[in-house]
């Protein structure tokens, strides 16, 4: 690299202003989160005595253990059978070339660019017509539909790439199709599962849209959807707000921060290949 | 998410990913074909029921006056004509276009700044902190950074208090209750969300540029504002178009931040088309109205990234 010090100096400075930018935001809100209840904080403050039992208050005032519950029983009826069937979709489109493949996959990448908006009003009517509106299927049904064009096209896109000389292989060795997706392909396609998973998962757990149109329980939501009524319901209380809003973040950041290498891989390829 | 991220496929072509198979292999393979759409069969039916078929509705729905319960009546295109015609709905598509300039064009361009002066980040353990710290905004729910700023811009807020403290209290106000502002403000928690993931890519890309680009350039005599000109843009050109897809969807399909941190208000000054669908269809029961502006939404999006993405991808191949 022929950069010269002083812009690699320049650089430096920008990118720490950068980070600045970025951490504010939640510093001021930790600020205000430990100032004592009923005061009225200003910007960004340290609190002479920090009231940490905010956080306490703030859990028991969002229902933190019921929005975790909903969260992850949101989660757990979108992720595994989003992946599994964007897998199976893929290996057929990308490995088996299924006739008709080409239109197949053409029809999913309509779906790509498609903002939830424009669909949300016939899901109401459609989910009220099944019995399902505040329930969490309300939720978890539409979403593994309306992940299907991304997962499918990047599960394609794995599969496109493997050469079919290893199915051929397999096929020789007499093995059903089955046995081919099962035993052979899908653990090659490992690392592409792994940061489709991780990509759903996070969608999944901040879907708002969804969540505020078709679920009127708060407790029944998503992470975001639940954020969302408890924004409604305190937000006159910044302190609280401020408490509880971290609060909701929390889990997602642990789970950002353990699993932080993957995320990132996952995040860049995920929109360097939409 | 609102993450409907990027369109159209990269460079994994069918045409050229396997060479064309033996005449015997194909008579296997046309019997697997069969037992091919089984795999692919579960993905297809839960996309047609959960999203092709509300998308027919959409369509449908937007060529009736329906106000969701009673009889639905035929009106033609009378609906789009409302949505090209009101001065209020057209205001809205404008916000969403205001929107644009702020969640795409400064992310990507302080991006662009950034990248170019820092080239990589440090491996180390500098490089992955940086990359921790600039992802957070993707990572939390984007409710969750509407109330952060929302707080951050109030009156009492920390924008404010940074101004009085270097002597501009003049200009304090509630940024996101000022009528001059408001739209300006939500596009600033826009940027803050998407410059960090916008940084990361660029950057990345960058440190792929082969660095002998550079060497020549600057034989050539070229400065700084010519390299960037002559070898940065047309090296990134694919990573910019990533960015502006990625930022441009946002943009125009924002809801999350505009419902948390102004309710598209004050007036109708940060209302975007996300709302104005969900407004008019469940508080408004113009289903109808509503259809058509989410119709409209669609293909303005289309209509934005279609184009980018020839351009990103089309001459590099």
């Amino acid at each position: 690299m022929n950069l010269s010090r002083r812009e690699q100096l320049t650089g430096r400075v920008f990118l720490i202003a950068l980070i600045v930018v970025t951490l504010l935001p939640f510093v001021s809100m930790l600020s205000a989160a430990l100032q004592p209840r009923g005061t009225v904080p200003s910007g960004l403050e340290w609190p002479s005595d920090p009231q940490w039992g905010n956080f306490a208050d703030a859990f028991t005032a969002a229902n933190m253990g019921a929005l975790l519950r909903s969260s992850l029983l949101i989660v757990a009826g979108v992720v595994p059978v989003s992946v599994l069937i964007a897998t199976m979709a893929g290996f057929g489109l990308g490995q088996l070339r299924v006739p008709g493949g080409r239109l197949v996959f053409g029809l999913f990448l309509l779906g790509l660019t498609l903002p939830f908006e424009a669909v949300v009003t016939p899901l109401y009517y459609q989910m009220q017509d099944l019995g399902l509106l505040n329930t969490r299927w309300a939720i978890i049904l539409p979403l593994i539909g309306l992940y299907m064009p991304f997962a499918v096209f990047w599960m394609r896109a794995h599969f496109t790439n493997v050469p079919v000389e290893l199915s051929e292989a397999a096929r020789v060795d007499g093995s059903s199709t089955w046995q081919l997706f099962w035993r052979v392909q899908v653990p090659l396609a490992r690392p592409a599962i792994a940061s489709l998973t991780i990509l759903m998962f996070l969608w999944t757990w901040n879907q708002f849209l969804l969540a505020i149109v078709l679920v009127d329980d708060a407790t029944k939501r998503t992470m975001a959807g639940a954020l969302g009524a408890f924004q409604g319901q305190w937000g006159t209380d910044l302190v609280l707000l401020c408490a509880g809003s971290l609060l909701i973040l929390t889990p997602t950041l642990i789970v950002f921060l353990i699993f932080q290498r993957q995320f990132i891989k996952a995040l860049i390829q995920g929109s360097v290949k939409g | 998410m609102t993450s409907a991220l990027g369109s159209a496929p990269t460079g994994h072509d069918d045409r050229r990913a396997r060479p064309t198979p033996a005449r015997a292999h194909r008579f296997r393979w046309a019997r697997a074909a069969g037992t091919g759409w089984l795999y692919v069969l579960p993905a297809l039916v839960m996309y047609a029921v959960f999203v092709l078929r509300p998308l027919v509705l959409t369509l449908q729905y937007s060529l009736y006056d329906w106000n969701g319960i009673g009889v639905a009546r035929w009106v033609g295109l009378d609906n789009y004509l409302t949505v090209f015609t009101d001065s209020d709905l057209l205001k809205i598509i404008g916000n969403a276009i205001v929107l644009i300039v702020f969640f795409s064009f400064i992310p990507v361009a302080l991006g662009l700044l950034v990248a170019s002066m820092v080239r990589r980040i440090t491996t180390g353990a500098f490089g992955t902190v940086v990359r921790t710290i600039l992802f957070l905004p993707q990572v939390i729910p984007l409710v969750a950074a509407g109330i952060a700023w929302s707080w951050l811009l109030s009156s009492n807020g920390l924008v404010n208090q940074a101004l009085r403290a270097v002597g501009l209290g003049g200009v304090a106000r509630a940024w996101l209750g000022d009528f001059d502002t408001a739209l300006p403000a939500v596009g600033v928690i826009g940027a803050w969300v998407l410059l960090g993931l916008c940084t990361i890519l660029l950057v990345t890309g960058m440190s792929k540029i082969d660095p002998a680009l550079y060497e020549a350039a600057r034989l050539d005599g070229a400065g700084p504002f010519r390299e960037f000109l002559a070898v940065t843009l047309p090296s990134l050109r694919q990573e910019i178009g990533v960015c502006l897809t990625v930022t441009i969807i946002a943009a125009l399909a924002s809801f999350d931040i505009v419902y948390i941190s102004t309710s598209g208000g004050p007036g109708l000054q940060t209302t975007v088309p996300g709302l104005e669908i969900y407004r008019l269809a469940f508080s408004q029961r113009q289903v109808g109205l509503a259809s058509a502006l989410a119709v409209v939404l669609m293909l303005l999006v289309l209509a934005c990234v279609l184009p980018i993405q020839r351009l990103s991808r089309g001459e590099k191949q």
